[in-house]
């Protein structure tokens, strides 16, 4: 099982309830196979940076799904199909977080077995009056 | 007449991610990513935004990412 990060734009002529209808149908595919899904994102309506498909704006969703490879590849397959959606991406995160977290826990560990030393301010030395 | 003096500005180069110290750049941060690409939508060369390589890499990927997905603009003209 790895964990992706399944990102789809869908149409902004979808009503909320069809794009929520939309959602309940991939968790749905996702349970099918055998996934999970964790995390569900809706950001809502978000103004493109550039048109797609003469769309100005458009619903952004952020899937965080723990699957494998079969099932991104049925999800992508059903993004291609529908209407809605006008660009997807997938993404696999989870050697990503894994070597985040590594870097974290190193830095932690050199944390602790350095105690915080707090630079010493040397009192400035008066020059000596002649 | 002495010639005259050349100044080379030297600013301290500061990859940004390493002094935030941030492990993973999301590529759905668009604010983030935004520093990084000048008005022209091209991705910052290291050499001016003073990111480290390895950070420059994760952020290349990161903005060619969020271009798909029309987070940032592409280049234009």
């Amino acid at each position: 099982m790895r964990t992706y990060e399944v990102v789809f734009v869908a149409a902004p002529t979808l009503t909320s309830e069809e794009l929520d209808a939309f959602i309940a149908l991939l968790q749905g595919v996702v349970d099918n196979k055998n996934g999970k899904l964790v995390k569900v994102e809706n950001w809502g309506k978000r103004s493109l940076a550039y048109k797609i498909k003469r769309y100005r704006d458009a619903y952004y969703v952020v899937l965080t799904v723990e699957a494998d490879g079969a099932l991104i590849a049925e999800l992508e397959r059903r993004f291609r199909v529908t209407d809605h959606v006008i660009r997807f991406l997938s993404v696999r995160i989870d050697e990503d977080l894994k070597r985040s977290e590594k870097i974290k826990a190193a830095r932690q560990k050199k944390a602790g077995r350095r105690p915080a030393t707090v630079p010493r301010i040397e009192p400035a030395v008066e020059a000596a009056e002649p | 007449m002495p010639a005259p003096k050349r100044f080379t500005i030297r600013r301290k180069r500061i990859c940004k991610f390493c002094a935030e110290k941030i492990t993973y750049i999301d590529y759905k941060d668009g604010k983030l990513l935004s520093h990084f690409i000048p008005e022209r939508g091209k991705i910052l060369p290291r050499r001016i935004s003073g990111v480290c390589s390895v950070h420059q890499r994760q952020l290349s990927e990161a903005i060619k990412r969020a271009r798909h997905l029309a987070i940032i603009p592409v280049i234009s003209d």
